[in-house]
């Protein structure tokens, strides 16, 4: 990799960095108080995989929070060069496209697995959790960034202004990270719902997540890896098109 | 020109946007080592020219390089030598002066890179800012930055897209004599600018564009030479009339009557035709014609010749 992506990483992750009291610490607040009310509220009644409440939803929190702010990370910092202009600045250099993808999704992943971190250290002292087997944890969470990271790209070099940004983020993300078992596991829903629910990449991050600190999921583990990998190809190679064609950067 | 000498090269290049030609067909030939201007009024095509040259834009038709390497199919070596100052004041806020220069190295892929960015600060007149965050610098102060960018790669091909609009005119002189020196380092340089006195000053060549099209290139000597002379304005008293011998060589604007001489000696005759009208001068003013003269001239006369492109 040239010196060129190494720096377009950095940069990217210092303009989260420089303000990571809003980038990291607001989502971190805004998981525990989730944790609060809803393990207050349902701690007694449920158990979920013979898991106790709070425990179950301490993942879903976790990967909930970093998916959404990978997701914010690239998309928010694309439709801020685009519409200040200094997105110049990338495109003037000698750097590919590939670089410029991989930075832009290597930093959404980072900024979306420090969330991560932050959230399942402030929520863990409030369940007894267990941490069966962490290789699924770290891929789960790497890829559902990369997925989101990539997701936000194409959301910030589409939209050429900030409300239609707002727009992918509140009708696609925010439906697709929130209906994914985040606060139940599928089982619990009606028919055609665990149906919607498995056609949710999303879901399959979640339950292949919770499957490494629990050892017990909605479906095997292989299987959502499989999903979520596809996934990520797929978000990929669109992403790379898009991007090759110079799709509203280089008109 | 032989082939190692040119430092940009533009083939034939067209770009529409939508229905709207902002280049029908332009071809350029820059040497090394040259300072050249690229004139021509408001959406005459020259942002969209250099955006093509530095890959912000892709053309629709011809081929363009820089240095030998094609925009296109090898373009990480073509944008190494190219540095672009833009023509929007852009920056990114979230940098200080010195993060913005040193990510900007990083980028062309230079690592320590401190001591050429001191030096560009000091000429640029910014080594007081450069710890300073770049949302708080004043207008004049950002499009300085915005050179500095342009310069950290030490581009061979130096294109400044005019990069003196809004700032002040003790910097602009310090700016032109940091990029003349650059100039005769042997950097090229291609400079668009609406002040016309100060392409006179600098470049040895000038393109004039309108509308898409190359209405004129020469070195700035001849082109100067196309209108050798002076330009004489009078207005008489009263708004007399002028003598009818005299009606017919002169333009009226605003009041004024203007004269273009060939040379000085046509002054006496003009002066004794007016005495003999009776007319009385309220004012006279007498200048060299210069390079706007040229322009408005170009601009004129190239009318309506290619307005069937659009
Ligand atoms: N991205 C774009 N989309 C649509 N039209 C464009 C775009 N960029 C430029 N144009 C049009 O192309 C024409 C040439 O614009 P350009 O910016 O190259 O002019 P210019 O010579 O740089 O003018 P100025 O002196 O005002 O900077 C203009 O009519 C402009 O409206
Ligand atoms: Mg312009």
């Amino acid at each position: 990799m040239s010196r060129g992506f190494v720096t377009l990483l950095y940069k990217e992750v210092l303009r989260f960095w420089k303000v990571s009291f809003q980038t990291v610490g607001a989502p971190v607040l805004t998981a525990l108080l989730y944790l609060m009310i809803f393990s207050h509220v349902l701690e007694s009644h449920v158990q979920v995989h013979g898991v106790p409440y709070g425990a179950f939803l301490i993942p879903g929190l976790v990967i909930m929070s970093a998916l959404q702010n990978a997701f914010a990370n690239s998309s928010s910092s694309l439709i801020q060069s685009k519409v200040t202009g200094s997105v110049v600045f990338v495109l003037l250099p000698p750097i590919s496209y590939v670089e410029f993808f991989l930075a832009y999704v290597v930093a959404a992943m980072l900024r979306g697995m420090m969330v991560g971190v932050g959230v399942l250290a402030v929520t863990m002292w409030f369940a007894p959790l267990t941490f069966v087997a962490p290789q699924w944890i770290l891929l789960f969470i790497a890829l559902g960034g990369g997925i989101m990271g990539t997701l936000g790209m194409i959301a910030g070099i589409w939209a050429d202004k900030f409300d239609q940004l707002a727009g992918f983020q509140n009708f696609l993300i925010m439906p697709l990270t929130m209906l994914s078992g985040v606060f139940y596991s599928i089982h619990s829903l009606p028919e055609f719902w665990q149906l919607v629910s498995r056609f949710n990449p999303v879901f399959y991050m979640i339950d292949g997540f919770r499957f490494g600190f629990f050892g017990v999921s909605d479906v095997a583990p292989e299987i959502s890896l499989t999903v979520v990998m596809a996934s990520f190809l797929a978000v990929s190679a669109a992403t790379l098109v898009l991007l090759r064609s110079g799709y509203k950067l280089r008109s | 020109m032989d082939a190692m000498s040119v430092a940009v090269a533009i083939d034939r290049v067209e770009k529409r946007f939508a229905s709207l030609r902002a280049l029908a067909g332009v071809s350029l030939q820059i040497a090394e080592g040259e300072f050249f201007g690229l004139l021509g009024p408001n959406g005459a095509g020259k942002t969209t020219l250099i955006s093509c040259l530095a890959g912000l834009v892709r053309p629709d038709a011809g081929a363009l390089s820089v240095m030998g390497h094609d925009v296109v199919t090898d373009y990480r070596e073509a944008r190494r030598r190219l540095g672009v100052v833009p023509q929007e004041l852009v920056f990114d806020p979230f940098f200080s002066v010195r993060e913005t220069l040193r990510i900007q190295s990083g980028y062309f892929g230079i690592r320590k890179n401190d001591d050429w960015i001191d030096e560009i600060l000091a000429n640029l007149d910014l080594t007081s800012k450069a710890e300073v965050n770049m949302r708080r610098l004043s207008g004049g102060m950002k499009r300085r930055v915005l050179v500095a960018q342009a310069l950290v790669h030490k581009p061979p091909v130096i294109v400044l897209d005019e990069p003196t609009a809004g700032v002040d005119v003790e910097l602009r002189q310090g700016l032109w004599q940091f990029v003349r020196r650059l100039n005769q380092d042997g950097h090229t340089v291609i400079l668009t600018t609406h002040y016309l006195e100060e392409a006179e000053a600098l470049c040895g060549r000038i393109a004039m564009l309108k509308q898409g099209h190359v209405v004129a290139l020469d070195t700035t000597r001849n082109l100067l030479a196309g209108v050798a002379g002076q330009t004489l304005q009078l207005r008489l008293a009263g708004s007399q009339p002028l003598p009818p011998a005299l009606g017919a060589r002169a333009t009226e604007s605003d009041g004024n009557w203007i004269f273009h001489l060939a040379g000085l000696d046509e002054i006496e005759p003009l002066l004794a035709a007016l005495r003999e009208g009776n007319c009385v001068i309220d004012d006279l003013r007498l200048t060299q014609s210069d390079l706007e003269d040229v322009f408005l001239g170009v601009m004129q006369n190239s009318g309506s010749a290619h307005e069937g492109g659009r």
